[in-house]
Protein backbone atom coordinates (compact mmCIF):
# COMPACT_ATOMS: atom_id res chain seq x y z
CA UNK A 1 0.00 0.00 0.00
CA UNK A 2 1.22 3.46 -0.91
CA UNK A 3 1.21 6.44 1.40
CA UNK A 4 -0.92 9.29 0.03
CA UNK A 5 -0.18 12.99 0.43
CA UNK A 6 -1.81 16.23 -0.67
CA UNK A 7 0.53 18.37 -2.74
CA UNK A 8 -1.82 21.04 -4.03
CA UNK A 9 -5.01 22.78 -2.95
CA UNK A 10 -7.32 25.21 -4.70
CA UNK A 11 -10.67 26.80 -3.97
CA UNK A 12 -13.20 29.44 -4.72
CA UNK A 13 -16.05 30.05 -2.30
CA UNK A 14 -17.84 32.83 -0.48
CA UNK A 15 -14.81 33.45 1.74
CA UNK A 16 -12.27 33.92 -1.03
CA UNK A 17 -11.17 33.15 -4.55
CA UNK A 18 -8.05 31.25 -3.45
CA UNK A 19 -6.78 29.07 -0.61
CA UNK A 20 -4.77 31.86 1.11
CA UNK A 21 -7.78 34.21 1.04
CA UNK A 22 -10.10 31.49 2.34
CA UNK A 23 -7.78 30.46 5.16
CA UNK A 24 -7.29 34.07 6.17
CA UNK A 25 -11.06 34.50 6.38
CA UNK A 26 -11.36 31.30 8.44
CA UNK A 27 -8.61 32.50 10.80
CA UNK A 28 -10.42 35.78 11.25
CA UNK A 29 -13.82 34.09 11.65
CA UNK A 30 -15.26 36.14 8.82
CA UNK A 31 -18.75 35.41 7.50
CA UNK A 32 -19.22 35.06 3.75
CA UNK A 33 -22.99 34.70 4.01
CA UNK A 34 -25.11 37.63 2.85
CA UNK A 35 -28.08 38.75 0.79
CA UNK A 36 -28.47 36.66 -2.36
CA UNK A 37 -28.34 38.46 -5.68
CA UNK A 38 -29.92 36.87 -8.74
CA UNK A 39 -33.05 37.04 -10.85
CA UNK A 40 -36.39 36.54 -9.02
CA UNK A 41 -34.77 36.46 -5.56
CA UNK A 42 -37.74 38.55 -4.35
CA UNK A 43 -39.97 35.50 -4.88
CA UNK A 44 -37.95 33.44 -2.38
CA UNK A 45 -38.66 33.15 1.33
CA UNK A 46 -34.96 32.38 1.92
CA UNK A 47 -32.89 35.30 0.71
CA UNK A 48 -29.41 34.62 2.15
CA UNK A 49 -26.54 32.43 1.07
CA UNK A 50 -22.79 32.10 0.78
CA UNK A 51 -22.55 33.45 -2.74
CA UNK A 52 -19.25 33.83 -4.62
CA UNK A 53 -18.89 37.53 -5.42
CA UNK A 54 -16.68 39.42 -7.83
CA UNK A 55 -16.02 36.34 -9.94
CA UNK A 56 -15.62 37.53 -13.52
CA UNK A 57 -15.90 34.35 -15.56
CA UNK A 58 -15.79 36.41 -18.75
CA UNK A 59 -12.20 37.45 -18.09
CA UNK A 60 -11.04 33.92 -17.30
CA UNK A 61 -12.69 31.92 -20.03
CA UNK A 62 -13.14 32.63 -23.74
CA UNK A 63 -16.46 32.79 -25.56
CA UNK A 64 -16.36 29.19 -26.73
CA UNK A 65 -15.53 27.96 -23.23
CA UNK A 66 -18.32 30.04 -21.73
CA UNK A 67 -20.88 28.25 -23.89
CA UNK A 68 -19.70 24.93 -22.39
CA UNK A 69 -18.92 25.84 -18.77
CA UNK A 70 -21.76 26.03 -16.28
CA UNK A 71 -20.87 28.01 -13.16
CA UNK A 72 -20.04 24.77 -11.28
CA UNK A 73 -17.50 23.92 -14.01
CA UNK A 74 -16.08 27.45 -13.90
CA UNK A 75 -15.58 27.10 -10.15
CA UNK A 76 -13.97 23.67 -10.59
CA UNK A 77 -11.50 24.84 -13.24
CA UNK A 78 -10.57 27.88 -11.14
CA UNK A 79 -9.86 25.72 -8.08
CA UNK A 80 -8.12 23.00 -10.13
CA UNK A 81 -5.72 25.56 -11.61
CA UNK A 82 -4.69 26.78 -8.18
CA UNK A 83 -4.22 23.21 -6.87
CA UNK A 84 -2.25 21.91 -9.84
CA UNK A 85 -0.11 25.08 -10.03
CA UNK A 86 0.74 24.73 -6.35
CA UNK A 87 1.51 21.05 -6.71
CA UNK A 88 3.82 21.71 -9.65
CA UNK A 89 2.83 18.34 -11.08
CA UNK A 90 2.79 17.98 -14.87
CA UNK A 91 0.89 15.14 -16.46
CA UNK A 92 2.80 13.52 -19.33
CA UNK A 93 3.36 9.99 -20.59
CA UNK A 94 2.74 7.17 -18.13
CA UNK A 95 1.87 9.58 -15.29
CA UNK A 96 -0.86 11.14 -17.46
CA UNK A 97 -2.12 7.75 -18.63
CA UNK A 98 -2.61 6.50 -15.08
CA UNK A 99 -3.73 9.66 -13.25
CA UNK A 100 -7.34 10.80 -13.25
CA UNK A 101 -9.89 13.14 -11.77
CA UNK A 102 -12.72 12.21 -9.40
CA UNK A 103 -15.02 15.04 -8.34
CA UNK A 104 -18.19 15.39 -6.34
CA UNK A 105 -21.27 17.42 -7.13
CA UNK A 106 -24.88 17.00 -6.08
CA UNK A 107 -26.58 19.08 -8.72
CA UNK A 108 -24.12 19.64 -11.54
CA UNK A 109 -25.22 22.41 -13.87
CA UNK A 110 -28.23 23.57 -11.86
CA UNK A 111 -28.26 27.10 -13.24
CA UNK A 112 -28.09 25.75 -16.80
CA UNK A 113 -31.22 23.67 -16.09
CA UNK A 114 -32.80 26.71 -14.45
CA UNK A 115 -32.01 29.15 -17.27
CA UNK A 116 -33.17 26.82 -20.00
CA UNK A 117 -36.35 25.69 -18.27
CA UNK A 118 -37.16 29.35 -17.80
CA UNK A 119 -36.52 29.95 -21.47
CA UNK A 120 -38.79 27.15 -22.75
CA UNK A 121 -41.51 27.23 -20.07
CA UNK A 122 -41.72 30.86 -19.01
CA UNK A 123 -40.53 32.67 -22.10
CA UNK A 124 -42.19 30.16 -24.41
CA UNK A 125 -39.14 29.62 -26.59
CA UNK A 126 -38.94 26.42 -28.57
CA UNK A 127 -35.21 26.21 -29.07
CA UNK A 128 -32.29 25.91 -26.65
CA UNK A 129 -28.55 26.23 -27.19
CA UNK A 130 -26.99 23.06 -28.67
CA UNK A 131 -24.63 22.64 -25.71
CA UNK A 132 -27.20 22.56 -22.93
CA UNK A 133 -26.63 18.85 -22.28
CA UNK A 134 -22.80 18.86 -22.21
CA UNK A 135 -22.96 22.01 -20.07
CA UNK A 136 -25.32 20.73 -17.38
CA UNK A 137 -24.17 17.11 -17.04
CA UNK A 138 -22.78 16.23 -13.61
CA UNK A 139 -19.49 14.98 -15.07
CA UNK A 140 -18.85 18.12 -17.15
CA UNK A 141 -16.47 19.59 -14.58
CA UNK A 142 -14.43 16.38 -14.23
CA UNK A 143 -14.21 16.05 -18.00
CA UNK A 144 -13.04 19.62 -18.52
CA UNK A 145 -10.36 19.19 -15.83
CA UNK A 146 -9.21 15.99 -17.57
CA UNK A 147 -8.96 17.81 -20.91
CA UNK A 148 -7.23 20.86 -19.44
CA UNK A 149 -4.56 18.85 -17.63
CA UNK A 150 -4.19 15.73 -19.79
CA UNK A 151 -5.55 13.34 -17.15
CA UNK A 152 -6.21 10.05 -18.94
CA UNK A 153 -6.70 7.62 -16.06
CA UNK A 154 -9.84 6.82 -14.03
CA UNK A 155 -12.11 9.87 -14.14
CA UNK A 156 -15.71 10.27 -13.06
CA UNK A 157 -18.13 12.17 -10.89
CA UNK A 158 -19.67 11.06 -7.62
CA UNK A 159 -23.06 12.34 -6.59
CA UNK A 160 -24.13 11.60 -3.03
CA UNK A 161 -25.78 14.89 -2.06
CA UNK A 162 -23.91 16.55 0.81
CA UNK A 163 -21.28 13.80 0.99
CA UNK A 164 -20.34 13.93 -2.73
CA UNK A 165 -16.91 15.52 -2.24
CA UNK A 166 -15.96 13.26 0.65
CA UNK A 167 -16.97 10.17 -1.29
CA UNK A 168 -15.01 11.46 -4.31
CA UNK A 169 -11.89 12.21 -2.27
CA UNK A 170 -12.11 8.85 -0.48
CA UNK A 171 -12.20 7.09 -3.85
CA UNK A 172 -9.28 9.14 -5.17
CA UNK A 173 -7.37 8.31 -1.98
CA UNK A 174 -8.01 4.59 -2.31
CA UNK A 175 -6.86 4.63 -5.95
CA UNK A 176 -3.56 6.26 -5.06
CA UNK A 177 -3.13 4.10 -1.96
CA UNK A 178 -3.67 0.91 -3.94
CA UNK A 179 -1.13 1.95 -6.57
CA UNK A 180 -3.77 2.10 -9.31
CA UNK A 181 -2.99 5.78 -9.90
CA UNK A 182 0.17 7.74 -9.03
CA UNK A 183 -1.83 10.93 -8.60
CA UNK A 184 -5.49 11.96 -8.62
CA UNK A 185 -7.11 15.37 -8.92
CA UNK A 186 -10.09 15.36 -6.58
CA UNK A 187 -12.57 17.45 -4.61
CA UNK A 188 -15.91 18.86 -5.65
CA UNK A 189 -18.02 21.77 -6.72
CA UNK A 190 -21.54 23.11 -6.42
CA UNK A 191 -23.47 26.05 -7.78
CA UNK A 192 -27.13 25.92 -6.77
CA UNK A 193 -27.61 29.55 -5.87
CA UNK A 194 -30.18 30.40 -8.49
CA UNK A 195 -33.95 30.73 -8.21
CA UNK A 196 -34.78 27.06 -8.82
CA UNK A 197 -31.88 25.80 -6.72
CA UNK A 198 -32.87 27.75 -3.62
CA UNK A 199 -36.62 27.29 -4.17
CA UNK A 200 -36.19 23.51 -4.05
CA UNK A 201 -34.37 23.70 -0.70
CA UNK A 202 -36.91 26.15 0.65
CA UNK A 203 -39.56 23.46 0.27
CA UNK A 204 -37.93 21.26 2.89
CA UNK A 205 -38.32 23.99 5.52
CA UNK A 206 -34.92 23.40 7.03
CA UNK A 207 -33.31 26.65 5.85
CA UNK A 208 -32.48 29.59 8.09
CA UNK A 209 -33.65 33.06 7.11
CA UNK A 210 -30.93 34.83 9.06
CA UNK A 211 -27.73 32.83 9.76
CA UNK A 212 -26.05 29.44 10.02
CA UNK A 213 -25.29 28.87 13.72
CA UNK A 214 -24.07 25.28 14.07
CA UNK A 215 -24.23 23.76 17.57
CA UNK A 216 -25.73 26.94 19.04
CA UNK A 217 -28.96 26.33 20.98
CA UNK A 218 -30.71 29.02 18.94
CA UNK A 219 -29.72 27.56 15.57
CA UNK A 220 -32.57 27.52 13.09
CA UNK A 221 -31.35 25.81 9.98
CA UNK A 222 -28.87 25.62 7.18
CA UNK A 223 -27.68 28.24 4.71
CA UNK A 224 -26.60 27.29 1.20
CA UNK A 225 -23.22 28.20 -0.22
CA UNK A 226 -21.47 27.69 -3.56
CA UNK A 227 -17.98 27.16 -4.88
CA UNK A 228 -15.36 24.44 -5.30
CA UNK A 229 -12.40 22.82 -3.61
CA UNK A 230 -9.86 20.80 -5.61
CA UNK A 231 -6.75 18.92 -4.45
CA UNK A 232 -3.88 16.90 -5.83
CA UNK A 233 -3.64 13.56 -4.03
CA UNK A 234 -0.29 11.96 -4.79
CA UNK A 235 1.74 8.89 -4.02
CA UNK A 236 4.16 9.95 -1.26
CA UNK A 237 7.20 8.45 -3.00
CA UNK A 238 6.29 10.19 -6.24
CA UNK A 239 5.85 13.51 -4.44
CA UNK A 240 9.14 13.09 -2.55
CA UNK A 241 11.04 12.15 -5.71
CA UNK A 242 10.04 15.37 -7.43
CA UNK A 243 10.60 17.47 -4.32
CA UNK A 244 6.98 18.54 -3.94
CA UNK A 245 5.79 20.49 -0.91
CA UNK A 246 3.53 18.22 1.13
CA UNK A 247 0.49 19.89 2.72
CA UNK A 248 -0.59 16.86 4.76
CA UNK A 249 -1.08 13.12 4.52
CA UNK A 250 -4.38 11.34 3.93
CA UNK A 251 -4.32 8.25 6.12
CA UNK A 252 -7.72 6.62 5.96
CA UNK A 253 -11.40 6.82 5.18
CA UNK A 254 -14.67 5.02 5.72
CA UNK A 255 -18.07 5.12 4.12
CA UNK A 256 -21.34 3.93 5.63
CA UNK A 257 -25.01 3.88 4.80
CA UNK A 258 -27.71 4.44 7.44
CA UNK A 259 -30.22 2.33 5.49
CA UNK A 260 -32.88 4.09 7.53
CA UNK A 261 -34.38 7.41 6.40
CA UNK A 262 -34.15 9.60 3.32
CA UNK A 263 -33.55 12.82 5.28
CA UNK A 264 -33.12 12.17 9.01
CA UNK A 265 -29.50 11.51 10.06
CA UNK A 266 -28.50 8.48 12.10
CA UNK A 267 -26.13 8.48 15.05
CA UNK A 268 -25.10 4.91 14.30
CA UNK A 269 -24.36 5.59 10.63
CA UNK A 270 -22.26 8.65 11.49
CA UNK A 271 -20.44 6.81 14.27
CA UNK A 272 -19.66 3.84 12.03
CA UNK A 273 -18.14 6.18 9.42
CA UNK A 274 -15.91 7.92 12.00
CA UNK A 275 -14.77 4.77 13.77
CA UNK A 276 -14.29 3.09 10.39
CA UNK A 277 -11.99 5.89 9.23
CA UNK A 278 -9.92 5.55 12.41
CA UNK A 279 -9.66 1.80 11.94
CA UNK A 280 -8.73 2.17 8.27
CA UNK A 281 -5.97 4.63 9.22
CA UNK A 282 -4.77 2.47 12.12
CA UNK A 283 -5.36 5.33 14.56
CA UNK A 284 -6.55 5.37 18.13
CA UNK A 285 -9.42 7.73 18.90
CA UNK A 286 -7.28 9.73 21.32
CA UNK A 287 -4.87 10.74 18.54
CA UNK A 288 -7.55 12.91 16.89
CA UNK A 289 -7.15 16.59 17.77
CA UNK A 290 -9.68 18.17 15.44
CA UNK A 291 -12.86 17.19 13.62
CA UNK A 292 -14.25 19.30 10.84
CA UNK A 293 -17.92 18.66 11.52
CA UNK A 294 -20.68 18.22 9.03
CA UNK A 295 -22.35 20.80 11.32
CA UNK A 296 -25.16 22.04 9.10
CA UNK A 297 -26.90 24.16 11.72
CA UNK A 298 -30.09 22.10 11.61
CA UNK A 299 -31.56 20.77 14.83
CA UNK A 300 -31.33 17.17 13.65
CA UNK A 301 -27.78 17.07 12.26
CA UNK A 302 -25.95 18.86 15.02
CA UNK A 303 -27.31 16.90 17.95
CA UNK A 304 -26.96 13.59 16.10
CA UNK A 305 -23.40 14.38 15.06
CA UNK A 306 -22.39 15.39 18.61
CA UNK A 307 -23.91 12.22 20.02
CA UNK A 308 -22.02 10.16 17.44
CA UNK A 309 -18.73 11.91 18.31
CA UNK A 310 -19.34 11.31 22.02
CA UNK A 311 -20.04 7.66 21.29
CA UNK A 312 -16.94 7.09 19.16
CA UNK A 313 -14.46 9.11 21.22
CA UNK A 314 -15.74 8.50 24.76
CA UNK A 315 -14.01 10.76 27.32
CA UNK A 316 -11.62 12.03 24.60
CA UNK A 317 -14.61 13.76 22.94
CA UNK A 318 -14.23 16.47 25.60
CA UNK A 319 -10.56 17.00 24.74
CA UNK A 320 -10.77 17.30 20.98
CA UNK A 321 -11.96 20.35 19.01
CA UNK A 322 -14.82 20.18 16.54
CA UNK A 323 -15.94 23.10 14.39
CA UNK A 324 -18.26 23.77 11.50
CA UNK A 325 -16.94 26.20 8.92
CA UNK A 326 -20.37 26.12 7.22
CA UNK A 327 -21.12 28.99 9.60
CA UNK A 328 -18.79 31.07 7.38
CA UNK A 329 -19.02 29.73 3.82
CA UNK A 330 -22.47 28.13 3.99
CA UNK A 331 -23.32 24.58 2.96
CA UNK A 332 -21.79 23.88 -0.44
CA UNK A 333 -23.88 20.68 -0.72
CA UNK A 334 -21.88 18.39 -3.05
CA UNK A 335 -18.81 20.64 -2.85
CA UNK A 336 -18.83 21.13 0.88
CA UNK A 337 -16.40 18.41 1.99
CA UNK A 338 -13.78 19.75 -0.41
CA UNK A 339 -13.85 23.31 0.91
CA UNK A 340 -13.97 21.99 4.49
CA UNK A 341 -10.86 19.88 3.90
CA UNK A 342 -9.03 23.22 3.78
CA UNK A 343 -9.84 23.78 7.45
CA UNK A 344 -8.23 20.41 8.23
CA UNK A 345 -5.11 21.33 6.24
CA UNK A 346 -4.91 24.65 8.10
CA UNK A 347 -5.25 22.83 11.43
CA UNK A 348 -2.54 20.28 10.60
CA UNK A 349 -0.11 22.53 8.75
CA UNK A 350 -0.52 25.93 10.37
CA UNK A 351 -1.77 24.88 13.81
CA UNK A 352 -4.84 27.09 13.49
CA UNK A 353 -8.30 25.68 14.20
CA UNK A 354 -11.07 27.38 12.24
CA UNK A 355 -13.94 28.53 14.46
CA UNK A 356 -17.67 27.87 14.44
CA UNK A 357 -18.94 31.42 14.10
CA UNK A 358 -22.45 32.63 14.98
CA UNK A 359 -22.29 30.62 18.20
CA UNK A 360 -24.51 32.39 20.73
CA UNK A 361 -26.00 29.92 23.17
CA UNK A 362 -24.75 26.61 24.58
CA UNK A 363 -26.85 23.57 23.74
CA UNK A 364 -26.63 20.68 26.23
CA UNK A 365 -27.17 18.31 23.30
CA UNK A 366 -24.03 19.69 21.60
CA UNK A 367 -21.75 19.89 24.63
CA UNK A 368 -18.40 19.65 22.84
CA UNK A 369 -15.58 22.15 22.28
CA UNK A 370 -16.94 23.67 19.08
CA UNK A 371 -14.26 26.40 18.93
CA UNK A 372 -16.89 29.14 19.26
CA UNK A 373 -16.51 32.33 17.26
CA UNK A 374 -12.72 32.70 17.35
CA UNK A 375 -9.99 30.64 15.72
CA UNK A 376 -7.58 28.96 18.08
CA UNK A 377 -3.90 28.07 17.87
CA UNK A 378 -3.28 24.41 18.65
CA UNK A 379 -0.80 21.83 17.49
CA UNK A 380 -2.63 18.73 16.37
CA UNK A 381 -1.47 15.57 14.62
CA UNK A 382 -4.65 14.04 13.24
CA UNK A 383 -7.88 15.50 11.89
CA UNK A 384 -11.12 13.95 10.67
CA UNK A 385 -13.56 15.51 8.23
CA UNK A 386 -17.20 14.44 8.30
CA UNK A 387 -19.91 14.43 5.66
CA UNK A 388 -23.35 12.92 6.27
CA UNK A 389 -25.68 13.17 3.30
CA UNK A 390 -29.41 13.09 2.74
CA UNK A 391 -30.19 9.53 1.86
CA UNK A 392 -28.12 8.41 4.85
CA UNK A 393 -24.82 8.12 2.96
CA UNK A 394 -21.78 9.01 5.04
CA UNK A 395 -18.08 9.48 4.27
CA UNK A 396 -15.28 10.44 6.65
CA UNK A 397 -11.60 11.01 5.87
CA UNK A 398 -8.67 10.94 8.29
CA UNK A 399 -5.64 13.21 7.75
CA UNK A 400 -2.28 13.48 9.45
CA UNK A 401 0.30 16.25 9.76
CA UNK A 402 3.07 15.86 7.19
CA UNK B 1 -66.57 21.83 2.29
CA UNK B 2 -65.65 23.87 5.35
CA UNK B 3 -62.02 24.75 6.19
CA UNK B 4 -62.28 22.18 8.96
CA UNK B 5 -63.30 19.39 6.58
CA UNK B 6 -60.72 20.33 3.95
CA UNK B 7 -57.86 20.32 6.46
CA UNK B 8 -59.00 17.03 7.96
CA UNK B 9 -59.18 15.51 4.47
CA UNK B 10 -55.56 16.56 3.80
CA UNK B 11 -54.31 15.27 7.13
CA UNK B 12 -56.25 12.02 6.74
CA UNK B 13 -54.76 11.45 3.32
CA UNK B 14 -51.26 12.02 4.67
CA UNK B 15 -51.92 9.64 7.58
CA UNK B 16 -53.57 7.07 5.29
CA UNK B 17 -56.70 7.14 7.47
CA UNK B 18 -60.39 7.83 6.96
CA UNK B 19 -61.35 11.49 7.73
CA UNK B 20 -63.64 10.14 10.46
CA UNK B 21 -60.56 8.77 12.25
CA UNK B 22 -59.03 12.24 12.52
CA UNK B 23 -60.44 14.08 15.54
CA UNK B 24 -59.73 17.66 16.70
CA UNK B 25 -57.82 16.26 19.67
CA UNK B 26 -55.55 14.03 17.54
CA UNK B 27 -51.87 14.96 17.61
CA UNK B 28 -49.70 14.38 14.55
CA UNK B 29 -47.88 11.75 16.54
CA UNK B 30 -51.20 9.95 17.28
CA UNK B 31 -51.84 9.93 13.55
CA UNK B 32 -48.39 8.57 12.75
CA UNK B 33 -47.31 11.68 10.82
CA UNK B 34 -43.51 12.18 11.08
CA UNK B 35 -41.47 15.29 10.28
CA UNK B 36 -41.46 14.60 6.54
CA UNK B 37 -45.21 13.94 6.62
CA UNK B 38 -45.71 17.20 8.47
CA UNK B 39 -43.77 19.21 5.90
CA UNK B 40 -45.78 17.53 3.14
CA UNK B 41 -49.08 18.26 4.92
CA UNK B 42 -48.16 21.91 5.34
CA UNK B 43 -47.32 22.12 1.66
CA UNK B 44 -50.66 20.53 0.71
CA UNK B 45 -52.56 22.93 2.98
CA UNK B 46 -50.71 25.94 1.54
CA UNK B 47 -51.65 24.80 -1.95
CA UNK B 48 -55.29 24.14 -1.01
CA UNK B 49 -55.86 27.57 0.58
CA UNK B 50 -53.25 29.61 -1.30
CA UNK B 51 -51.70 30.74 1.95
CA UNK B 52 -48.15 30.76 3.32
CA UNK B 53 -47.67 29.01 6.66
CA UNK B 54 -44.74 30.23 8.77
CA UNK B 55 -43.10 26.95 9.68
CA UNK B 56 -39.43 26.02 10.10
CA UNK B 57 -38.81 22.35 10.82
CA UNK B 58 -35.78 23.31 12.95
CA UNK B 59 -37.84 25.21 15.47
CA UNK B 60 -41.47 24.09 15.24
CA UNK B 61 -42.23 25.50 18.68
CA UNK B 62 -40.79 28.92 17.71
CA UNK B 63 -42.86 29.14 14.53
CA UNK B 64 -45.93 31.35 14.81
CA UNK B 65 -48.08 28.33 13.95
CA UNK B 66 -49.37 25.84 16.49
CA UNK B 67 -49.19 22.21 15.42
CA UNK B 68 -49.89 20.64 18.81
CA UNK B 69 -53.07 18.96 17.55
CA UNK B 70 -55.53 18.99 14.66
CA UNK B 71 -57.77 21.64 16.27
CA UNK B 72 -54.79 23.99 16.71
CA UNK B 73 -53.74 23.49 13.10
CA UNK B 74 -57.28 24.24 11.87
CA UNK B 75 -57.50 27.36 14.05
CA UNK B 76 -54.17 28.58 12.66
CA UNK B 77 -55.31 28.04 9.09
CA UNK B 78 -58.65 29.76 9.68
CA UNK B 79 -56.71 32.77 10.97
CA UNK B 80 -54.41 32.83 7.94
CA UNK B 81 -57.34 32.45 5.52
CA UNK B 82 -59.17 35.32 7.26
CA UNK B 83 -56.07 37.53 7.13
CA UNK B 84 -55.70 36.81 3.43
CA UNK B 85 -59.33 37.73 2.65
Amino acid sequence: MKRVVITGAGTINALGHSVPDTLEAMREGRCGIGELEFRDVDRLAIKIGGQVRGFEAEGRFNRQQMTLYDRFTQFTLTAAKEAIDQSGIEFHGDLAARSGVVLGTAGGGVSTWDDNYRSVYEDGKNRVHPFVVPKLMNNAAASHVSMEYNLKGPSFTVSTACASSNHAMALAFSMVRSGAAPAMVTGGSESMLCFGGVKAWEGLRVMSKDACRPFSANRNGMVQGEGAGVFVFEDYDHARARGADILCEVVGFAMSSDAADIVMPSKQGAARAMSGALADAGLNADQVGYINAHGTGTTANDKTECAAVAGVFGPHADDLMISSTKSMHGHLIGGTGAVELLACIMALRDGVIAPTIGYEEADPECALDVVPNEAREAKIDVALTNAFAFGGLNAVLALRRA
Amino acid sequence: MSINDRVIAIIAEQAVLEPSDVTPESTLEDLGIDSLGLVESIFAIEEEFDISIPFNANEPEASDFDISNVAAIIAGIEKLVTEKA
